[in-house]
């Protein structure tokens, strides 16, 4: 089995950050002037040379959007998404206006509010990916972590098992999607759902997809218990549970939240496709509607939408490191 | 006695290799009494953690078999506690829980809480290490660390103590402390230790019985040297003991020309372990009084 590191590729990105807290913990400003100089030119270089090169890329839909034309639409997006709440926020008060008369003609009517049916907008679809995402990746968690003390634990199992995990691991979200609908659409029958179909289409799918990872390196990280460890275990008589709790579990922490920090990028890349391809909310299909819709605005947006998905990508493993150094003993 | 407290019988030890077995151990056998302090001494390599991973019942003796107070020993416990060759404490624990974890799984049921904290920090307060109780592994010396090794060891009130060179990895400063620690705890305890060493100085210090072991493969007990030396025992007076001047020069001797040179040709290894079955003699070659030179102990004292 392979364990995956996830921190090359994070350097960049932990110096930035880095440097952005010790500025907040008193160094001295020019060390920090220093560490952000070079990220900026980085970031500034790019930012020009996309300028440049975008007017070049013609396209059926015009030319390639620059910076300043997705910048625009990010406003744009952000003042649709305004509107509709305001519109929204309309739509109720006019509806307890009415429920008002009504209960004031007849105490005993029965009055309700219905929601806002607008489309949902650009921000609307982000929060229900990260719903989505976090759903998938919470169960994924849930499936692997115990899973993989067992393998990490017995060797025979881990000899069982090992093959199909190897198989399953590299399967493609495309491929598993239309098995997962054709299963929830046959299983999943309710009068009153509690969960949208489309939803857990999605979030199954980015759980098949995700938990490979955290599993192989749970299982890698329990079965790497420092010998000697064990040996303190076994003087001790340690109980199996407590064995586990007190010796295992601690022991193999870091390398489990590396396992959850990789599995929580596929699932995040993972949601975006099976969106984009089961035509479920979020932000796949926007990006998808937006293709569809072939306006002279569409690149630019879905350009904001591939900046967005990258940002909350990277945010999303800010939030798992620092839970990381809150949990993990060698941090 | 008539009857010992601790007896290995005829072991011998083979490890499954890939190169088919390998036999570490041939025919140790070792009675010890209660209240014994044992040090066992050899090459790198000759199997000295073996006979003592098989008293702490880590490893099983593919023949022959290891008896404590008439029960066969065969699987690990507490009564026989173990400071690793590297002190093995839990790095995500502190100081405090590293000995808590220990004492909480043996005194579970006969301390109350109280008593198990009081009967925690009695223990690190016997190695010195009362002042770090919140530090973990990372903030910690090395020496530090096997200090807390020791305390977590002692806080079982085991009724072996098995050490394997808990002061390898220290300065001599705090090595001649701690050996003088333990020399205090173990009279007062009266409690049974095997200890590995490679330091000859320290094995004649502290010592009831030093076992020497020939090189391995398939080693063996090669001599025993019984130090008959006046307890409680001064490093610093004992230096000039004459006594003491020619038990570290048998056990030189053996070490240095006798087992000279470990994994040699196997002819003359052989030839090397009949030799080491003649008793010692007096030995007075400079090339040994200069290795004697070197000792940390001398240094101190
Ligand atoms: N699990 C094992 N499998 C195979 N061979 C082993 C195993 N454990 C130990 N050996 C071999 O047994 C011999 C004795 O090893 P042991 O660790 O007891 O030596 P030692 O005297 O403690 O050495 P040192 O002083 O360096 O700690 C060595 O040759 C070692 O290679
Ligand atoms: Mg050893």
């Amino acid at each position: 089995m392979t364990t995956l590191s996830h921190t090359d590729s994070l350097s960049q990105g932990q110096r930035w950050l880095r440097a952005l807290t010790e500025k907040l913990s008193g160094r001295s400003l020019a060390e920090t002037g220093r560490q952000l100089l070079l990220p900026t030119i980085g970031i500034a270089l790019f930012l020009g040379f996309w300028h440049l090169a975008a007017p070049q890329v013609q396209t059926s839909l015009g030319a390639f959007p620059g910076p300043a034309q997705v910048l625009e639409q990010t406003g744009q997006l952000w003042q649709e998404h305004s509107n509709q709440r305001d519109r929204a926020a309309q739509f109720v008060t006019m509806q307890e206006q009415r429920n008002e008369r009504i209960l004031a003609e007849n105490p005993d009517a029965e009055v309700k509010i219905r929601d806002y049916p607008g489309a949902p907008t650009f921000i609307d679809q982000i929060f229900t990916s990260l719903g989505t995402v976090l759903a998938g990746f919470v169960l994924a968690t849930i499936i692997a972590v115990p899973l993989g003390i067992i393998i990490g634990l017995n060797r025979h199992f881990s000899a069982a098992v090992n093959p199909l995990i190897q198989i399953f691991k590299p399967v493609s979200p495309l491929a598993w999607l239309p098995l997962v609908t054709m299963v929830v659409s046959a299983t999943y029958v309710s009068d009153d759902p509690m969960f949208e179909k489309s939803f857990l289409t999605s979030m199954i799918t980015v759980t098949l997809c995700s938990l490979w990872p955290t599993l192989i390196n749970t299982s890698v990280g329990v079965s790497a218990v420092n010998p000697d460890l064990l040996n303190v275990s076994k003087v001790l008589r340690l109980s199996f549970w407590t064995h586990v709790r007190k010796v295992v579990l601690p022991s193999s922490v870091p390398m489990i939240f590396t396992g959850l920090r990789v599995s929580l990028g596929i699932a995040w890349m993972v949601l975006i496709a099976a969106e984009m391809l089961a035509q479920s909310p979020g932000l796949g299909k926007f990006v998808w509607d937006e293709f569809q819709n072939g306006s002279s605005e569409s690149l630019s947006r879905i350009m904001v939408a591939v900046l967005a998905i990258g940002f909350i990508g990277f945010l999303l493993d800010r939030i798992m490191l620092v839970i990381q150094k809150k949990v993990a003993w060698n941090e | 006695m008539s009857k010992s407290h601790l007896e290995l019988t005829n072991v011998q030890m083979a490890f499954d290799t890939k190169d088919g077995p390998f036999v570490a151990l041939e025919n140790v056998d070792l009675k010890i009494r209660k209240g014994e302090f044992l040090s066992l001494i050899g090459h790198s390599g000759c199997g000295k953690s073996t006979v003592l991973n098989i008293v702490a019942g880590l490893l099983q003796a593919t023949r022959g078999g290891c008896v404590l107070d008439g029960h066969e020993v065969n699987t690990p416990g507490p009564e026989r506690a173990v400071v690793f060759q590297n002190h093995s404490l839990m790095p995500w624990l502190t100081v405090y829980e590293n000995v808590e974890l220990a004492v909480q799984q043996v005194f579970k049921k006969s301390m109350s809480k109280k008593e198990r904290r009081e009967w925690i920090l009695h223990n690190l307060k016997l190695v010195n290490m009362d002042h770090a109780l919140d530090k973990r592994l990372g903030e910690i010396s090395g020496g530090m660390a096997q200090r807390v090794g020791i305390a977590r060891a002692l806080a079982m009130k085991p009724s072996v103590l098995l050490m394997d060179e808990p002061f390898g990895a220290l300065d001599a400063l705090t090595r001649a402390h701690l050996q003088d620690s333990l020399m205090k705890i173990q009279q007062d305890l009266n409690s049974t230790v095997i200890m590995i060493t490679h330091d000859v100085d320290e094995a004649v210090l502290l010592s009831d019985r030093i076992v020497m072991m020939t090189n391995g493969p398939a080693a063996t007990i090669g001599e025993e040297l019984h130090i008959d030396l006046p307890r409680p025992r001064n490093r610093v007076t004992l230096a000039d003991h004459p006594e003491y001047v020619r038990y570290r020069q048998a056990v030189l001797s053996f070490l240095y020309e006798k087992q000279r040179f470990p994994g040699k040709e196997e002819n003359e290894q052989e030839k090397q372990t009949a030799d080491a079955e003649v008793p010692v003699q007096e030995d007075n070659s400079p090339e040994v009084v200069n290795k004697s030179e070197e000792s940390p102990v001398r240094r101190i004292a």
